[in-house]
Order: C-alpha cells, then sequence, then structure tokens
C-alpha cells in the first residue's frame, strides 16, 4: 500500500529541503520526495497548512527500565511514549537489573522491542561488567547483539584507564563511548545543584565543576585515543567551554542537552517537588542560558532527554530520599517548540539537525533523512498546537514529570516507523486524516 | 512592644519556616510569648487553651532538648500530647512517611510537631496533610521556633532587635538554626555577621543581606550578640577542617575573643554544645552568657505559636 503525503512542508537538512514537498511512501521506505508527485495508485493524506514533515526524530538518551524495573517501565510502554512524543527511535541506556552488558540481554532489549513493534529501540551496552568500573564488556559481542555505544550511565565511567581503554578499544568499531560525567567525590551525596537554592533550602550540593573536571578528563583522553566520545545531559557552562575548546582542537566529541536543562533552573527547587530532582540537577540562570547559546550555535549537537521513568510511590517521599530522574519523551518535542523555535533561538531546520540527523550520525544508525529508498520514519509535526500536558493521558507507565499542566505551542501529529502509522495525535489537526489514511 | 498594624492571629496553617512570616507575625509570637512566660511563673502552669486539642510530635531525629519543651509547652496549654520517636518504629519497617503520617492521621490528631532529617520533610507534610505542621526541625533548611526563642531572648535584654550587630558563628553550613535566625533577624532589622571556616559557608549567603566573613574580630567586634551553632564532631570526615583542635585555634570562642565585643553583650547557643570546640567553658558559663535562658524561653515560644496556630482563642 502507497501513502502520498501532500502539502505539508518537508524539513530534510540533509538533503538540503525546506519547503512544500509531498512526500511518497511505499513498501516501508520513503519512494519519493518532490513536488506535485502523481497519485500513483497511492492513497493521499492532504496535511493541513503548517503542517511539518521531518525525518523521524531519536532520542539517544532514555531509560526503559526492563529487565529488572518493569514498575517503572517497560520496553513496550517506553517505546509507546516515544512513538507519542514524536520519536521513532530511542537509544536505551544499559543500567537495567541486569546491566545490559552481556549479548543474551541485548537479545532480550531487542526482542521485547520487536514485540511492542512501535519505536526502534537500539540498545547501549555497559563500558564495564556490571557497570562496576572494573573489566571491560564483551564489547565485539555487544556490537555483534546490536549495541550502537558503549555507557556506564548512571555511574561515571569509574577510572582514567578503564575510560581509556574504552576509547581505544570501542574506537576500532567507531562506537562512541557516553559518559556520565562526575566525580563522584565532588559530588558525595549531594541531591541539588549547588548554589543559593540548594542552600538555602537544605539541600546538599552537587557542584557543577564535578561535571567539568570530568568532562576535562574526558575530552584529554579522547584527544590521546582517537576514539569518539559523547558527553551525556551535559548541564553548565563550563562544561559547554570545555566542549568547545575540545572540538576547537578537533578531538571526537559531542554532547547532548535535556529539555529541562534548557527550560528550567535551580529556582524550580523552592517547594521541594521531587519532580525536579534529577541528576545532573537543574542548574543556576547563567548555566541554562548558556546551553540555549550552545544550542543555537552549534556547539551543541543534540537534544536528548535523559527520559528516566519512577515510581509514584519512589517519588512520593522526602526530597533527599527521591530517586532522581524525571520522564521526559513525551515532552521534549513540545518544549523545544515553545523554548527554542518559537522564542527565535533555533530555526526548525536545527531542530530537526538536534533531533534526528546529529544523533542518527553520532550513533551511526538509520535516520536522520528522507532520501529516496531509506526506511520511512517519518515525524509529522504540528508547530503551532496548543498543548496542555497531561500526564494523566501519558504513555509511559511512570508520571514523574514537572510539566504537568504546562500549556506549550508545538506538537506531534503523528509518527510513522518503517512506513507503518505508529501514532497519531486526535488532538492535532491532520491527525485523524493520517489516522484514516493509513488505515484504508 | 506590640506594633500598630500588629495582626491578632498568624495568617497561615503551619509553621514550616520563618521564611513564611511577616516581621508583623514574628512580633506578635514574641509578644504572645511574654504572656506565656508569665503562665511558667505560676505555681499551676496551666492554662486551658488547648483542651481537648490533640498533638502529635513526632521526631524522626534524637532530640532531647526540643522535644521536651513542646511537650511542656502543650501541657501547659491543656492538649492532649502524643509523642513518637519514630526512629525506633516503623521507617525501621521501611514504612514511607507518607504511609507513617497517614495512619497517624487516620486517629484525628488537631497538630504534628515534627522533626525529620530531610529538608523539606515539614513542607512535604503539609502539602499531604489536613493537620497543622509545626516545623521542629528539618534538616539542614530551617528550625523556627529555635530563631523564635533565640529572637524572644535577644529581645528580653537588648529590647529591641532592629540595629543590634548579632554575630553567628560556627557550621554555617549545615545549620537550620542559622537559615531560621538570619531569615528572622533580617525580617527586623538586625545587622548580622556570620563568620566561619570557608568549608562551612554556605553559597549565597550574601543573598541573605549579611556580612559573610573569615575573620572571628571582624564579626565578634562591637556585636551585642554572639551566637555560637554546634559543630558537629562527623564533619571532619567531611573534610571541611582539619581538626577540633584547630578549630578551636581559630574560631573557637575565648573570654579574648568575647572581649571585642560590646561590655553588655549575650553569648548564645542552641545546644547542644561541645565545650572546647566552638566554644570555650570560661565563656559558656560566663554571666553574660544566656544559654540556659533560651532553653527556658523556648517553652513559652513554643506555648505562642501552637496558641496562635490553633486560632488564638480560649486564652
Amino acid at each position: 500500500m502507497a501513502i502520498l503525503l501532500k502539502h505539508a512542508r518537508v524539513v530534510d537538512p540533509r538533503n538540503g529541503r525546506d519547503g512544500e514537498f509531498d512526500v511518497r511512501i511505499d513498501n516501508g521506505v520513503v519512494a519519493a520526495v518532490g513536488k506535485g508527485l502523481p497519485v500513483d495508485g497511492a492513497t493521499v493524506i492532504a496535511l493541513p497548512a503548517g503542517t511539518v514533515i521531518t525525518p523521524g526524530l531519536i532520542d539517544m538518551h532514555v531509560h526503559l527500565r526492563e529487565p529488572g524495573q518493569e514498575h517503572k517501565e517497560t520496553i513496550a510502554t517506553g517505546a509507546a511514549a516515544a512513538v507519542a512524543g514524536g520519536f521513532t527511535a530511542v537509544a536505551c541506556m544499559p543500567n537495567t537489573d541486569p546491566v545490559n552488558d552481556h549479548a543474551a540481554i541485548t537479545d532480550l532489549i531487542k526482542l521485547k522491542a520487536r514485540e511492542a513493534g512501535l519505536a526502534r529501540v537500539y540498545p547501549i551496552g555497559a563500558v564495564s561488567r556490571g557497570s562496576k568500573g572494573e573489566q571491560l564488556t564483551e564489547i565485539a559481542e555487544l556490537r555483534q547483539a546490536g549495541c550502537v555505544a558503549l555507557s556506564d550511565d548512571g555511574r561515571p565511567v569509574a577510572t582514567s584507564l578503564l575510560m581509556r581503554r574504552a576509547l581505544e578499544y570501542a574506537g576500532m568499531f567507531g562506537m562512541p563511548i557516553i559518559d556520565h560525567c562526575e566525580d563522584p567525590s565532588l559530588k558525595g551525596d549531594g541531591v541539588a545543584h549547588e548554589g543559593y537554592h540548594a542552600a538555602r533550602l537544605g539541600l546538599r550540593g552537587i557542584p557543577g565543576e564535578a561535571e567539568e573536571l570530568w568532562i576535562e578528563r574526558d575530552i584529554t583522553l579522547a584527544g590521546m585515543t582517537h576514539g569518539i566520545f559523547h558527553v551525556a545531559h551535559m548541564s553548565t557552562a563550563g562544561s559547554l567551554r570545555a566542549v568547545r575548546n575540545g572540538k576547537s582542537r578537533g578531538i571526537r566529541v559531542t554532547t547532548e542537552v535535556a529539555p529541562h536543562h534548557f527550560v528550567l533552573t535551580d529556582e524550580a527547587l523552592e517547594g521541594y517537588d521531587t519532580n525536579v530532582k534529577m541528576n545532573p540537577p537543574l542548574r543556576s540562570d547563567i548555566d541554562r542560558d548558556a546551553l540555549i547559546a550552545g544550542l543555537a550555535d552549534g556547539s551543541i549537537d543534540v537534544i536528548a532527554t535523559d527520559h528516566a521513568p519512577h515510581h509514584r510511590d519512589e517519588k512520593h517521599v522526602e526530597f533527599d530520599r527521591a530517586p532522581f530522574g524525571i520522564t521526559g519523551l513525551e515532552t521534549c518535542v513540545s518544549l523545544t517548540f515553545d523554548r527554542l523555535v518559537h522564542r527565535g533561538v533555533i530555526p526548525l531546520r536545527r531542530m530537526v539537525e538536534l533531533l534526528s540527523v546529529n544523533p542518527s550520525a553520532i550513533l551511526r544508525v538509520p535516520g536522520g533523512s528522507l532520501s529516496e529508498g531509506v526506511p520511512a520514519d517519518i515525524t509529522i509535526l504540528a508547530p503551532d498546537l496548543a498543548v496542555t500536558v497531561d500526564v494523566a493521558a501519558m504513555k509511559s507507565r511512570s508520571k514523574n514529570t514537572p510539566f504537568g499542566g504546562w500549556t506549550l505551542r508545538g506538537g506531534i501529529v503523528g509518527t510513522i516507523v518503517g512506513g507503518e502509522l505508529k501514532y497519531a495525535n486526535s488532538l492535532a489537526p491532520g491527525g485523524d486524516a493520517l489516522a484514516a489514511g493509513f488505515a484504508r | 512592644m506590640s506594633t500598630t498594624n500588629e495582626p491578632a492571629t498568624l495568617r497561615g496553617k503551619h509553621l514550616l519556616g520563618i521564611a513564611d512570616l511577616t516581621p508583623e507575625e514574628i512580633v506578635l509570637i514574641l509578644d504572645t510569648a511574654d504572656a506565656m512566660k508569665e503562665v511558667g511563673s505560676r505555681a499551676i502552669k496551666k492554662v486551658p487553651a488547648l483542651r481537648g486539642r490533640t498533638v502529635v510530635n513526632l521526631f524522626f531525629e534524637p532530640s532531647t532538648r526540643t522535644r521536651t519543651s513542646f511537650e511542656i509547652a502543650e501541657k501547659r496549654l491543656s492538649a492532649d500530647t502524643l509523642n513518637l520517636a519514630v526512629a525506633s518504629s516503623s521507617v525501621v519497617k521501611g514504612e514511607s512517611l507518607a504511609d507513617t503520617v497517614h495512619n497517624i492521621e487516620a486517629m484525628s490528631p488537631d497538630m504534628i510537631v515534627m522533626r525529620h532529617a530531610s529538608s523539606g520533610a515539614c513542607e512535604f507534610l503539609s502539602r499531604i496533610c489536613k493537620s497543622r505542621i509545626v516545623n521542629a526541625g528539618d534538616g539542614m533548611h530551617e528550625h523556627p521556633t529555635q530563631a523564635l526563642l533565640d529572637a524572644y531572648t535577644i529581645r528580653s535584654h537588648k529590647g529591641r532587635i532592629a540595629g543590634l550587630k548579632v554575630a553567628i558563628l560556627g557550621d554555617l553550613l549545615h545549620s537550620r538554626v542559622l537559615r531560621s535566625n538570619l531569615l528572622l533577624l533580617r525580617k527586623l532589622g538586625a545587622e548580622v555577621w556570620v563568620c566561619g571556616p570557608p568549608t562551612l559557608m554556605p553559597p549565597g549567603i550574601e543573598r541573605y543581606g549579611v556580612h559573610p566573613t573569615t575573620s572571628v574580630d571582624d564579626a565578634v567586634r562591637d556585636a551585642d550578640v554572639v551566637m555560637m551553632l554546634r559543630i558537629q564532631l562527623e564533619r571532619m570526615q567531611g573534610l571541611f577542617f582539619p581538626s577540633l583542635r584547630e578549630y578551636f585555634s581559630v574560631f573557637g570562642m575565648t573570654p579574648e575573643r568575647v572581649a571585642l565585643a560590646t561590655p553588655d553583650a549575650i553569648i548564645m547557643h542552641p545546644g547542644p554544645m561541645n565545650r572546647g570546640v566552638e566554644i570555650d567553658s570560661a565563656v559558656a558559663d560566663a554571666p553574660n552568657s544566656v544559654i540556659l535562658e533560651q532553653v527556658s524561653n523556648g517553652v513559652a515560644v513554643r506555648m505562642a505559636v501552637l496558641y496562635l496556630l490553633a486560632g488564638g482563642s480560649e486564652a
């Protein structure tokens, strides 16, 4: 069955396209993109004016919790949250229980993702066995099983020697090492950004320098080894300086920022809402403004959510006892539209680079373009849709977001993976037409 | 001492921190404590103000002074009181704070006085409870009744708070007493100096409108009030200072250092004291030390808080 999407604005930076084009999907692939394409037996779906078609969005930093913590999220519920948030693919961190440090666990994740049949799921393997920071995992085997990168996320890569060896060894496969950059002794038992607000509220601080020092270490080691280093969830102005400096020296370093770090600051701690507790913590307004500048000027490569579902019972406790992390898959696109695109920080083309082109390039996975012949992973966006964040309606099994009730401008119309419609938003103009077209 | 626009009662349902009080409300509490102090001097130290009300003292951290002080205050107001030292019961069995408190609430108390090791625990409680909450110390956040009794003690000696120079020295970073005192003293117009090693200085403390310094002499010089904060012995493990001995030599309050203050300066400490660490015994036991008076005043101030929160009726 062929589908012809008409009248939408196609934003496909890799092919230099930004304008009104028709997109033909046939046999699960992008069959043609052009002006005035013939119907030629296809089902025509006319999208409302203003609708935007982009290469499928990819969230390269999520926690799907399965195996081991299915009360927080499963691969199926996480994948459902992904497509509802406009993501055709996600890369999931290995800090499950057990840790994804063995091909058998990678196989399980791939199997569960296939069964769910929603978003593509790219497993990230552990750098060290059990993420304990001692011995390397069997990296070649993990790669063969389908891991696209390596990380001990949740913890930093424990020693300089381990990071050095991982960069060297994984470099031969072109796999990036994604490090959760944080000096453990400077972090201590901190729970919030070290600054006025944490001090006033009596919360133990995590200084920004804990992250910056570790990034400097990893950049130095990446330079030494010619390995590929990706900074997970970067949060401070000093970290951005370090990354810019590393890039200017030709070191292979890329970085991602989570929406909560470009939207909120540590001022949100007032009131002790455990849904503003995450690691790295919400930083100062200086840091937030620096990240926004880095997103605008290209020195930040990726927006990734660090989607970290936790059960309500786990978050319904004293602030310092709550686990770190918030969900992100279903709010990312609206926050990015509202805070970055509509405020003139970045154009739509750059949004697509941050959420699709660059993550696919860093992870070396398909996607990131609407070239003819590629699998039809497509996100359809409504830039002017008024979205009220409805926590109860979210697909994620967990509801730990600080953005509930927020009104944002910009949302999802639908998500297509491999030529199949995986999500249609009936609240968006064109959502029902999309669903009807694919149902025919 | 009362101002003309003094309110008749408190606006808030709870006492979570000094941050929520207006200067007028603080003065109301202090004035009410004057009346309560008189009750404590009677032969029969009891008034019926809280008769028929149930107050639960929920202490998740060990406390002798504050818990006893609240209990005596409640009894003098004729409340029915119940003490729960939870560290030894439910929490050990893995029950959450929310569940513990919901169980207590199922028995319809009117007020819960809580001490907890987590900053913000009282605010959390106030969101999930129907009872009035009184913060008896939450983590490193606030200890409002301590600051109120400190202010009461200062006012009873100096006749005012505004314009006084108050020096606070010790472990500033981890102290809820400090945070409540800074808020209160600034709201009532005192000039506040804070002094301690840089390792124990809270980030952004200058935003309270106080003078941070590492010089004991600068802090104490011409001070009307010299207040020490407890140095917890385990802080050495956090590498905050090299030894208790060195702490005392650099920051300990000695008679020589006190001599820099005004001749009639008062010496305060919220307790428990570490003699020979933050304070020399010669200072702690000197005639101008009001440390035990702080304890006595604690009962009157807590009576005032409980009375006003209960609606200030049936006096």
